[in-house]
């Protein structure tokens, strides 16, 4: 029980190996994602440097540009390794940036339509509800073809299918928040309501709310790569790593699997490893799950 | 007497239980229960002199807090009104909040009024800043005088409520009170929570700070000792109504309403001398459901001087022998004292 809350909580972290190695991994990742430029051997984007005579290389190929193409190449000859960086980084971002974007909106929703309660409360949980019963790839499906391509498009679409469970549990933690003593001291100080709801009941509804982000981090970046391998997510322009599987998915019964495998294989350990993250902080996090 | 300060004027509070979706397609068709009310508090009128502290005592459930937490601006009243040297405590409107920052609020139990991730100094300066009472800049020493005042060292204010005891929380949750400056104080239960080896560090601070700065107190208790050693005037509620008020040392020595006086003898005293304390007399039955009170008085179901009268007509609250009470025996009743 030494030392702040947070060194408290990285220590008990720490004992849990496989948590310590996949919080690695998901670092490790974000790193390479942020330094994919001076990281790989190949600018895949830039036409300039691909040549079809490299198309569908197998793995260990020394291409014309001279340097090993460790994963193979795929259809326009492009280095796999490369691909799947800057693949992993676009899939990360858009992840991430949903996940935020879902957190902040759902866990508004849920917090002042809690706090105002009555009507609004009524409606909009019956909406997160409704919304709830349907499986997310659903909704992010129709919005996807209703949308259109492009960054913005794909990004509501993460949203509106992702921020209903934050906007449930941020209800349901904030409902019981709210009559606790320290609130009801608050507004009798008297402080707005807004000032409540920011700098009391927010803070005391982080934990399952953290735990929920880390979860739907990695349920966004499996939707994305899911609309994006049907074709509904991003253009070709800024192929994420379903759009890669996609592209080789038509030579995978050719012979040529890695063009497919090595991103699906690079989305897996990615998705996996925040889950384990994710597993571990809602055991530290859920009082309930303590022995 | 001198202008109240506080004014509680013919306040009612009711809490409906929401009905459930059973019970409400039951009552669309005619068939339901009805919503069903229950009156906390029932037309209480109470006034609190400047300086003057008024205790607040009955049973659990007789709406003693809740009454506390209408007069501190924190329930609405359905009727009736609250006021601070004139000015109304809540807005009116849909949405009533509280207008005031002159009445502040020590709660029962310190483990709950704080806020568990927030620092103890920024939950003490939070409400000062938010009202000027103090500049940011200036924040860290008014929360540490304050700190002092209670009898903690300045450095707590970095520190989270969980790293405290019990006594200590409760010193901060006065210093968060104290700091908003309020003229009157309400103390829900401040030491019931506590330790008995606290209670009276807690209650001495509360004694001290009420002489020097000059507070009034609503002080809400179940604890007739302590009522007896904080209170100048004492208010006897039982099942949302006040039975009795009078001054304490009056109502403690010769108790009117039969509620007052078995609430009295139900207390264990240890005896002096050595002779043998007086015989408890617990209260015979239960404090009947607020959702359905007896007709009539409200005591009579456990009162052993009911008659007819009792069980038909509700008793008004009357003065008496200088003091007021809801009995309709009240002046035979006084002669047997």
């Amino acid at each position: 029980m030494a030392g702040t809350p947070i060194a408290d909580f990285w220590a008990e972290f720490r004992a849990n190996r496989v948590a310590v190695v996949a919080l690695a991994v998901v670092l490790l990742t974000v790193l390479a994602t942020l330094a994919a430029p001076i990281l790989v051997p190949q600018d895949p984007y830039d036409l300039a440097n691909l040549t079809l005579r490299d198309a569908r290389r197998p793995p260990g190929y020394v291409g014309t540009a001279g340097f090993t193409h460790v994963l193979g190449t795929d259809a326009q000859g492009r280095d796999l390794l490369s691909a799947i960086v800057y693949g992993l980084r676009i899939s990360l971002g858009m992840g991430i940036t949903a996940g935020c974007i879902a957190f902040a909106f759902g866990a508004t929703v849920g917090a002042v339509s809690s706090f105002v309660g009555g009507r609004i409360e009524t409606i909009a949980m019956r909406i997160v509800d409704l919304q709830l019963s349907f499986p997310a790839i659903l909704l992010a499906l129709v919005l996807a073809a209703v949308l259109g391509q492009g960054k913005t498009q794909l990004l509501i679409a993460l949203v509106a299918a992702q921020y209903a469970y934050f906007a449930r549990t941020a209800h349901g933690a904030a409902t019981a928040e709210r009559h606790k003593d320290y609130v009801e001291a608050a507004l009798s100080t008297p402080l707005p309501a807004r000032t409540v709801i920011l700098r009391h009941i927010v803070p005391n509804c982080l934990p399952p709310l953290i735990v929920v982000a880390t979860v739907q981090v990695a349920n966004s970046i499996a939707l994305e790569a899911t609309l994006s391998f049907l074709g509904l997510g991003l253009p070709p322009t800024e192929p994420s790593l379903g759009m890669l599987i996609a592209n080789g998915f038509q030579y995978l019964l050719s012979g040529r699997y890695w063009i497919s495998i090595y991103p699906g294989v690079a989305l897996i350990v990615l998705i996996v490893a925040i889950n384990l993250v994710g597993d571990q902080v809602r055991d530290q996090l859920n009082p309930r799950l303590r022995r | 007497m001198s202008e109240p300060l506080l004014v509680l004027d013919g306040v009612t509070k009711r809490f409906a239980r929401p009905l459930n979706t059973g019970e409400r397609i039951a009552s669309w068709i005619g068939a339901g229960p009805g919503p069903r009310v229950v009156r906390a508090v029932e037309q209480v009128s109470l006034t609190i002199a400047p300086h003057e502290t008024l205790a607040l005592v009955g049973e659990s459930g007789c709406g003693k807090s809740t009454l506390g937490r209408v007069a501190a601006g924190i329930y609405a009243p359905d009727q009736g009104r609250v006021t601070l040297a004139g000015a109304p405590v809540m807005s009116t409107g849909r949405r009533p909040h509280k207008i005031t920052t002159r009445v502040q609020t020590v709660f029962q139990d310190p483990f709950a009024s704080l806020d568990p991730r927030m620092r103890v100094g920024t939950t003490i300066a939070e409400g000062p800043i938010a009202h000027n009472l103090v500049e940011r800049a200036d924040s860290t020493r008014y929360v540490a005088s304050w700190l002092e005042r209670v009898g903690l060292p300045a450095d707590v204010a970095t520190r989270f409520p969980h790293q405290f005891s019990g006594g200590q929380r409760q010193r901060i949750a006065i210093a968060r009170a104290l700091a908003m400056q309020p003229d009157l104080l309400i103390c829900d239960e401040p030491v019931a929570s506590l330790d008995v080896s606290i209670q009276a560090q807690v209650l001495n601070l509360l004694l001290e700070l009420r002489r020097d700065l000059g507070l009034t107190c609503l002080f809400i208790s179940h604890d007739l000792g302590v009522v007896r050693h904080v209170s100048d005037r004492v208010a006897i509620m039982y099942l949302g109504r006040v039975v009795e008020l009078g001054t304490t040392a009056e109502t403690f020595a010769r108790p009117i309403h039969p509620y007052t006086r078995a609430l009295l003898d139900s207390v264990p005293r240890l005896a002096r001398d050595g002779a043998r304390g007086r015989e408890i007399k617990p209260i015979a039955g239960e404090l009947p459901s607020p959702l359905a009170p007896p007709p009539g008085c409200h005591f009579n179901p456990r009162c052993v001087h009911a008659i007819d009268r009792c069980r038909s007509e509700a008793p008004e609250l009357l003065p008496v022998a200088g003091r007021i009470a809801a009995c309709h025996r009240a002046e035979e009743l006084l002669a047997t004292v």
